[in-house]
């Protein structure tokens, strides 16, 4: 532990402490998700820390839970985009050919569409459901996962100890798990922190547009929703996912910052 | 004696350096060296890697590559101490007083503007000359420098000329202001044998024409004899000797400039074939995937059981493309590979475990031929676990022995690529071509990224192991020095095709083929005009032009 | 000039052929997926007749390849189909959206392409030294916060507490320039902001690569001032990143619109989308679509153009 910076260890503090509470949600939240405990919109007190929300439910609770459900869905998704784009991309790599042509174009071509349009699309016949939402969001961001893993994958591919091992008659299952994967991920690492991010962001626009996790549930996008129209009035309930959702994001990415460092520095570029 | 033009006294150079998990610290590259450069006269710098030669060149010019800067001293150019001059007077120097011709010319021009305009561009700049005179003193330059098309090549952008012509474009940019000194900055290392001694003579005449003082850095002993007046040899930022060329060259005091001097003396007996040949090149036609030239064409070679093939070529010649046909990775068009008795596979997967156990290969990098990950035991254990499936404590002691042959101790077992020296990676590549106990071992430019001593080093460690494991060596370089080192036979190689073979002493004894000839006297000797010598026996233009 | 020609035709075509496919994916997006689109649309207790006359009238009794081409053949005529829920046609609602959307782009661009360029200089010109951290904090926060958090927060403080500006974007054509300036001046500068990280970063990332090369410092040896080295050596060569690096931004932009449209309430091609994705309205969503991926693949397709462009060596070829 002694060589981590103070950014990181304060990113992986707030981090930890997100992914308890969203664990430990029950334990931790005052009152109910859905319990109407108080008037609309009132100010924060002893009783109620963050004030209650549009219909007169406690904020904080809402917030844990919430937290709990944008985090999971997240977390499921990015694990879903990760292992997808990660395996087919290594696997196109080594391949080769037009197996990794095939897979390079369909992917150029998913990405050609800004991945929110597509989501909304796609969201436009499909039942919006918590899986629904996971496995089109894992599915869409997969191709950036596979994109980046196909491109560390060739770099190593092409080095000197790559094919002194093909020489030495090792068999693709060794170049891959051996060879390739131990120097491709702490790169790949640090990516999943980002898509992470990228998937809170995303799962909270959804929901803030109305088409991600549906009510009595909440989640932080959906937070944002029910109380917009108090910002109108001056009540700032609507913020209090902002500052989450920036802390969580913030976070994660000094975390990731540092793992992308230390894989750099350890290649060493010269002297 | 006059005031000199540059003198250089106590100067000092450090640099922070940001390590991995370490602070940031400041390190010494220089330690104080002092010298002079009196008008037109050349000084060589020299010294291997790390010596601090590029960045004492630099200084003179008040400039500071990435985080290094000066820390001590005087730098005196023109009777002005630099270091103390403000960043106005510091630009009139650069590009007017002082001017520097890089390494790599094909980095150095802008890819986006035309050659002359960045010729003239510091003489104008510094109103040394209008932009029309300029361009007048650029194309007499280009002329005297033996640039085809003096009055036009100027209109053509970087990559519309060769590698050869750039770097002579690059000695006319640092020539036209009309400067009192030009650094040099190891202006031939990147070329061709045959295309160095034609830049070299280029930049030899155009010093001697313009009486402009220079200082020549170079890690090539042979090289700078050329060139240089005066040499002042570096090791790890100090000074370790200073004299005329004639007394370096001819009356070293040092021991490691006697060490630099006597450089790639190894003498090696040619031996002669016995025996069935272990590998047998038939008529090897090869091209590349997705293109329409053969880069090979009918090559057949022999080479004998414990015996060195040396195949030597310059940039295209083909040589590297020769040991991926032999290894598999490249199945040629036509011919076929013989090896240890058997007719090879063409291609990788069609070897048997035997063929590839007994056939090894050593590359160029060993830096990028080492899985970074793994430790150096790993590195050398694989083979034995993969081929003769040793395990703990008998892999070990195999390990501890190879180590041994390699002359590094049993501590390296635990250490990562990362922390051992060029030289140290190599041994361990060669460690681990021999686990495997070969027939042969393809060695691709295995000395070319080392200094001169580290690569003697294993040249020598080279044949001290063929004549224990009795193993035999295809040895691909372009350096004919290592040729002359090591070979029992030679392949000259010119544009896919094999130009002479046969014996070593047959090969480099006359009557020689004109491409063999201009190979052959292209390789700099360290005695004093040897240049000028090879310019007027010349037959045939050299290949980069 | 032969093969610039080449590499830009082939440039070009890839782009059609990929808004073609694109096409095709989001018809298939909407027509081929699991489930029944009439059932989805009108929910589990429709009747069955409802369902058979909602079937006919989407055409989804034909093959899912002849809807499609009647689909495609339509959309390059221009005509869009009418939509679901109103009746209304969807080229004649689109086309007032669309040049609501590209007004409020059009003016986000203008203000945060330049002041991008100019930080992001800024920010290489002082490289590690404050102005250079400063704004890589920016930017890490700026990439942390969804556009909507950003849209709230500003309207919070500069609409609701300062008064400044409207809280929402409502603008018709009766209203002046000035007046429908100053009517999305807040969702303006939400997107400015939104883009403007991104890009200041990657404008910082595409210079300070080009002042690594070998060249700026044979410029710098020849005594040129840090601003001829920069305008006469690095721009010419950092013209190709940065014009990638502003398109792959207003293609960024051109989502976040979306968003932004629903935050202040703007009635342009995003609002449009939302509203009609929650209704299910799928012409209008497959519509809306096409003409967002055309604009994003669009522009994709000029940076290319433009680094083809400005490649030396395929302008000055051998």
């Amino acid at each position: 532990m002694k060589n981590i910076p103070i950014s990181a260890m304060i990113g992986l503090f707030f981090t930890a402490l997100y992914f308890l509470a969203a664990i430990f949600a029950p334990l931790l939240a005052p009152y109910g998700m859905a319990e109407v405990v108080g008037d609309v919109w009132e100010p924060s007190s002893s009783e109620f820390l963050l004030g209650t929300d549009n219909i007169g439910r406690d904020l904080l609770s809402r917030m844990i839970y919430g937290g709990r459900t944008t985090i999971f869905i997240a977390t499921a998704a990015t694990v879903l985009s990760f292992t997808l784009g990660s395996v087919l991309g290594f696997f196109a790599a080594v391949a080769g050919g037009w197996v990794d042509q095939l897979l390079s174009r369909f992917v150029d071509l998913v990405m050609s569409i800004p991945t929110l349009i597509f989501a909304l699309v796609v969201l436009s016949v499909m039942p919006v459901t918590v899986p629904v939402l996971i496995v089109v969001m894992g599915l869409l961001d997969a191709t950036r996962v596979y994109r980046l893993a196909r491109a560390v994958a060739v770099d190593i591919e092409v080095m000197d100890y790559v094919e002194a091992a093909r020489l030495r008659g090792e068999k693709t299952a060794w170049i891959i798990f051996r060879e390739i994967l131990p120097n491709a991920l702490s790169p790949l690492i640090a990516e999943m922190g980002l898509r992470f991010i990228f998937m809170v962001l995303f799962v909270s626009t959804l929901s803030f547009l109305g088409l991600g996790i549906q009510p009595p549930e909440a989640d932080w996008g959906g937070i944002v929703k029910e109380n917009k129209d108090g910002i109108v009035y001056g009540i700032p309930a609507a913020l209090a996912p902002a500052f989450a959702i920036a802390t969580l994001a913030i976070s994660v990415n000094l975390v990731a910052d540092w793992v992308l460092n230390r894989t750099t520095s350890l290649k060493g570029g010269r002297g | 004696m006059s005031e000199p033009l540059l003198k250089v006294r106590g100067l000092k150079i450090g640099a922070t350096v940001y390590p991995p998990n370490e602070k940031p610290h400041d390190i010494d590259i220089v330690h104080g060296v002092d010298f002079d450069v009196q008008k037109g006269k050349v000084l060589g710098l020299i010294g291997e890697s790390g010596a601090g030669k590029s960045t004492i060149g630099l200084a003179s010019m008040a400039y500071g590559r990435g985080g290094v800067k000066i820390t001590g001293g005087e730098v005196w150019v023109n009777g002005r101490d630099i270091m103390q001059s403000g960043i106005g007077d510091i630009r009139k120097l650069r590009g007017g007083e002082v001017t520097y011709v890089s390494q790599s010319a094909a980095a150095s021009f802008n890819p986006a503007k035309k050659i002359i305009d960045q010729v003239v561009e510091a003489a104008v700049e510094q109103k040394k000359f209008s932009r029309k005179e300029a361009e007048e003193r650029a194309r007499v330059l280009f002329e005297k420098l033996g640039l085809p098309d003096p009055q036009n090549i100027g209109d053509r952008f970087p990559h519309q000329v060769s590698g050869g012509q750039l770097q002579r474009c690059m000695t006319a940019l640092a020539l036209c202001p009309e400067p009192d000194l030009v650094v040099f900055d190891e202006p031939t290392t990147a070329l061709d044998v045959t295309t160095q001694i034609d830049v070299l003579m280029a930049i030899k005449e155009a010093i001697r024409e313009t009486g402009v003082a220079a200082l020549y850095i170079t890690h090539d002993l042979a090289v700078v004899a050329q060139v240089s007046d005066d040499i002042m040899v570096l090791r790890h930022g100090n000074m370790v000797e200073y004299g005329s060329v004639d007394q370096i060259i001819n009356n070293p005091q040092e021991e490691y400039t006697q060490a630099l001097v006597s450089v790639r003396s190894i003498e090696h007996e040619e031996k002669q074939p016995s025996g069935d040949p272990v590998l047998s090149v038939r008529n090897i036609t090869a091209r590349y995937k997705g293109t329409q030239f053969d880069v090979l064409h009918n090559v057949n070679v022999d080479l004998y059981p414990g015996q060195t093939l040396a195949v030597v070529g310059e940039s295209g010649s083909g040589k590297s493309t020769l040991a991926r046909v032999i290894t598999g990775l490249l199945p040629p068009r036509e011919g076929e590979i013989e090896f240890a008795g058997r007719t090879l596979s063409p291609d990788l997967a069609g070897r048997s475990q035997e063929d590839l156990r007994e056939l090894q290969m050593i590359y160029q990098m060993a830096d990028v031929a080492m899985n970074p990950r793994q430790t150096v035991g790993t590195i050398i254990g694989r083979p034995l676990e993969f081929y003769f499936d040793m395990k703990g404590e008998e892999k070990r002691k195999r390990i501890i022995e190879l180590l041994d042959e390699i002359e590094l101790g049993e501590e390296f077992i635990d250490r990562y690529p990362a922390e051992l020296s060029g030289g140290q990676k190599q041994r361990v590549c060669i460690a681990r071509s021999l686990a495997a106990k070969p027939k042969m071992i393809i060695c691709d430019e295995v000395t070319s990224a080392l200094d001169p001593l580290v690569a003697d080093g294993i040249l020598k460690l080279l044949l001290e192991l063929q004549k224990i494991e009795d193993v035999a060596f295809l040895f691909i370089t372009h350096d004919l020095a290592t040729v002359r080192a090591i070979s029992d036979s030679i392949a000259v190689m010119y544009q896919g095709k094999v130009q002479r073979y046969g014996g070593k002493n047959q090969v480099l004894s006359p009557p020689f083929d004109d491409y063999t000839d201009l190979l052959l006297s292209s390789v700099p000797e360290m005695r004093l005009g040897w240049l000028e010598e090879v310019i007027s026996n010349r037959k045939m233009e050299s290949a980069g032009n | 000039m032969p093969l610039i020609i080449k590499l830009l035709a082939q440039r070009i075509a890839l782009g059609l052929i990929l808004l073609f496919l694109v096409s095709g994916l989001i018809f298939a997006g909407t027509m081929i997926l699991p489930g029944d689109v009439a059932q989805s649309i009108l929910g589990q207790s429709a009747t069955p007749e409802a369902l058979e006359n909602l079937r006919a009238e989407l055409g989804l009794n034909d093959p899912p390849l002849q809807r499609y081409i009647q689909w495609l053949g339509g959309a390059m005529t221009g005509d869009l189909g009418t939509a679901l829920t109103s009746g209304a046609d969807i080229t004649e609602s689109i086309g007032k959206r669309l040049s609501n959307t590209l007004f409020l782009a059009f003016w986000a661009a203008i203000i945060a392409v330049p002041l991008a360029i100019f930080l992001g200089l800024l920010a290489v010109r002082f490289k590690d030294r404050w102005p250079d951290k400063a704004i890589s904090a920016v930017t890490l926060a700026s990439i942390s916060i969804p556009e909507f958090l950003i849209g709230y927060v500003l309207m919070y403080l500069i609409a609701v507490k300062l008064r400044w500006f409207p809280s929402v974007a409502m603008i018709n054509d009766s209203m002046s320039l000035g007046d429908k300036l100053s009517a999305i001046a807040l969702p303006v500068t939400v997107l400015t902001l939104v883009v403007l990280a991104h890009m200041m970063r990657m404008t910082r990332a595409a210079i300070l690569n080009v002042m690594q090369s070998a060249y700026i410092e044979t410029a710098e040896l020849k005594g040129l001032n840090g601003f001829q080295v920069i305008f006469r050596h690095a721009f010419p060569n950092a013209i190709a990143p940065i014009v990638n690096v502003v398109m792959l931004n207003l293609a960024y932009l051109v989502v976040g619109v979306v968003v932004i449209e629903v935050v202040f309430v703007y009635p342009g091609m995003g609002q449009y989308l939302v509203d009609h994705v929650s209704k299910r309205d799928v012409p209008v969503v497959q519509a809306c679509g096409l003409i967002f991926a055309a604009v994003y693949i669009g522009l994709n397709m000029v940076a290319d153009v433009v680094a083809i462009l400005s490649n030396p060596r395929l302008r000055h070829p051998k």
